[in-house]
């Protein structure tokens, strides 16, 4: 079987402080980590099982910037078979669209059975490039997989739905699909897998290779910070102080 | 048509919420542009759903046919697209829910019309379309700007909406619809209710609930002391469930548990929408975090800006200290 995953490096936001840049249409990066994107971490390991139980390969792509190919010589360390990057830097004013009809034109050359993406990117977390692919490709698509069987020539998906619920659909391949966070337990790469990746060639496509005139459908204008809601009340203090506060509020309350 | 077209949203025989959220935006969005608004019910036997959203549109189109009984995204893709290419509305409004992930972006890329995903406010400016969305696990907002376009496509977040009734009387217009079978391709199976676990965190009164900045299992147990002093039951967030270090039971949030405790006390948690979604109506909030831009300060009552590590030991033996003078 062969297996394509699609990867994004983003910064790593989630327990940071995220401050706009000059431009206002960028956040400051030089004092994040960046890492491969959570869900597109799992998609990784769940195309490793599937080659793991049914043979074949798998390739990652990634659109991004020259320092991403460090995370795709990590997808190589885990288990992926070739890697490609889509030159960020030649692409302008990208979202999640063009991004998608660039992976198209580059996915349509190539052999697969089954495509696997991450659910959605944790900077932007538009949750679109997966389906607008599948699309652009002709080939079935599901969101927010949970769970994954594959027999013969159909995959029989569980859809993680609102509250828990689960939608189970077959969907017939080639097909597309995303993947939600706790599917599985992504593997760490060895230091002699690591060390082993570090070697090999990362192909790259630039925007020359592509062609076409690929646009975009929308344009970032603006990044403000969100207006403020009904802000807590923040109590200020020595640890003691606040926690005597608290549970003075708690009891008051009536709660203990 | 011209106007705003809602995609309903219904599951297992009721209409879902974001519904009647995106019916009221929909309806702003009309008044704003002077068209009207339109709700499209695909479902079998839809006269129960027509009558309880006959005052929230302008006009219901009606699609009755059983192919809509088992819910197939790639059935409601086709039928929707072919909607829009007779209707031309001006904008379609799709939830931003586990149903219009799947549908969204694949349908306005079939039909090559500008979309976004995700949205929080819509405005027409000079008949173009701008959004605010939600970026960086909600720590900023991005004004979008789509492409010129006669027709635009949006998923909207849910739970964004004070829904408000309307006093319309629809008018219903029955169309046929396009296909009547399941394609071999995808084929809806079946649903699978969640499974029950060992405890029911909807019936508590105090929740405790960890996120992220408990950073390992082991760390738990200084949470569940904590838990226990109060007596409160242990909620948490999806990245502690993906990690394995509670079971889902316990997960708070939009794909897990909805919950309306009289306390909840938020610890590590930075308060992405789909957690706020599962707890936002609790009685009193309160959030423990370091990060002072952390989201889930806005939702809560009271806030600590400090480690948990160090305020949770401390807090719990001032609870035990006024539970003991009390006993």
């Amino acid at each position: 079987m062969n297996i394509i995953v699609c990867i994004k490096r983003v910064p790593q936001t989630a327990e940071a402080d995220v401050k706009i840049d000059s431009s206002g249409k960028d956040i400051i990066k030089d004092r994040l980590t960046f890492d491969m994107n959570e869900s597109d971490s799992y998609a990784l390991e769940e195309a490793i099982l599937l080659k793991e139980k049914y043979g074949g390969t798998v390739t990652v792509i990634s659109l991004g910037y020259p320092d991403t190919e460090d995370t795709l010589r990590i997808a190589l360390a885990k288990g992926g078979d070739s890697a490609v990057r889509i030159k960020g830097e030649e692409m302008v004013d990208i979202d999640g669209y063009k991004t998608a009809k660039v992976l198209s034109s580059v996915i349509k050359g190539l052999p697969y059975e089954i495509i696997l993406t991450g659910c959605m990117a944790t900077d932007d977390a538009y949750s679109l490039v997966g389906q607008a692919l599948a699309e652009l490709l002709g080939i079935p698509h599901a969101t927010l997989v949970t769970k994954l069987e594959i027999n013969d020539n159909k995959a029989h998906i569980y859809r993680e739905l609102e509250g828990g619920l689960l939608e189970h659909l077959e969907i017939s391949l080639p097909a597309l699909i995303t993947i939600q966070t706790g599917i599985n337990t992504p593997r760490f790469a060895s230091l002699i897998a690591i060390r082993r990746a570090a070697s090999k060639e990362i192909n790259t496509i630039g925007a020359s290779d592509i062609g076409g005139d690929i646009c975009a459908n929308t344009t970032l204008e603006e990044l403000f910070p969100p207006p403020v809601g009904k802000r807590a009340e923040i109590l200020t203090g020595p640890v003691d102080e606040v926690a005597t506060k608290l549970s003075g509020i708690i009891k008051e309350k009536g709660l203990i | 048509m011209a106007g705003i077209a809602i995609l309903v949203e219904h599951r297992q025989g009721i209409i879902r919420d974001i519904t009647l959220e995106l019916l009221t935006l929909g309806r702003r969005l009309a008044t704003e542009t002077n068209t009207k608004c339109t709700a499209v019910v695909l479902a079998n036997n839809c006269d129960n759903f027509v009558n309880q959203l006959k005052s929230c549109a302008h006009r219901i189109i009606v699609m009755d046919n059983p192919v809509f009984n088992d819910f197939n995204a790639e059935v409601y893709q086709m039928t929707v697209s072919e909607i829009i290419k007779n209707e031309s509305p001006f904008l379609t409004l799709i939830g931003h829910t586990a149903m219009g992930m799947d549908i969204g972006p694949s349908l306005a890329t079939q039909l090559s019309i500008p979309f976004s995903t995700d949205c929080i406010d819509i405005q027409v400016l000079d008949g173009r379309l701008m959004v605010v969305r939600s970026m960086y696990d909600g720590k900023l907002n991005a004004k979008i700007l789509l492409n010129d376009s006669a027709s635009y496509l949006v998923t909207y977040r849910s739970g964004n909406t004070s829904v408000e009734m309307g006093n319309l009387d629809a008018e219903v217009v029955k169309l046929d619809t396009p296909i009547n079978t399941q394609p071999d391709y995808r084929k809806f199976i079946e649903y699978i209710e969640a499974a029950v676990g060992a405890v029911d965190i909807t019936k508590a009164d105090v929740i405790v609930s960890v996120g992220r900045g408990i950073k390992d299992k082991a760390n738990l147990s200084i949470v569940e002391d904590f838990a226990k002093a109060i007596g409160g039951v242990l909620g948490c967030t999806r990245p502690v469930v993906d990690a394995g270090w509670l079971p889902k039971e316990h997960q708070v949030g939009s794909s897990g548990k909805t919950v309306k405790p009289k306390l909840y006390i938020a610890l590590g948690i930075s308060g992405a929408f789909q957690h706020i979604s599962g707890m936002k109506n609790s009685d009193i909030i309160i959030a423990v975090n370091k990060d002072p831009n952390a989201p889930i300060f806005n939702e809560a009552d009271y806030g600590i800006v400090e480690d948990l590590f160090k305020v949770v030991p401390v807090l719990k033996n001032k609870i035990l200290e006024i539970k003991q003078a009390k006993a």
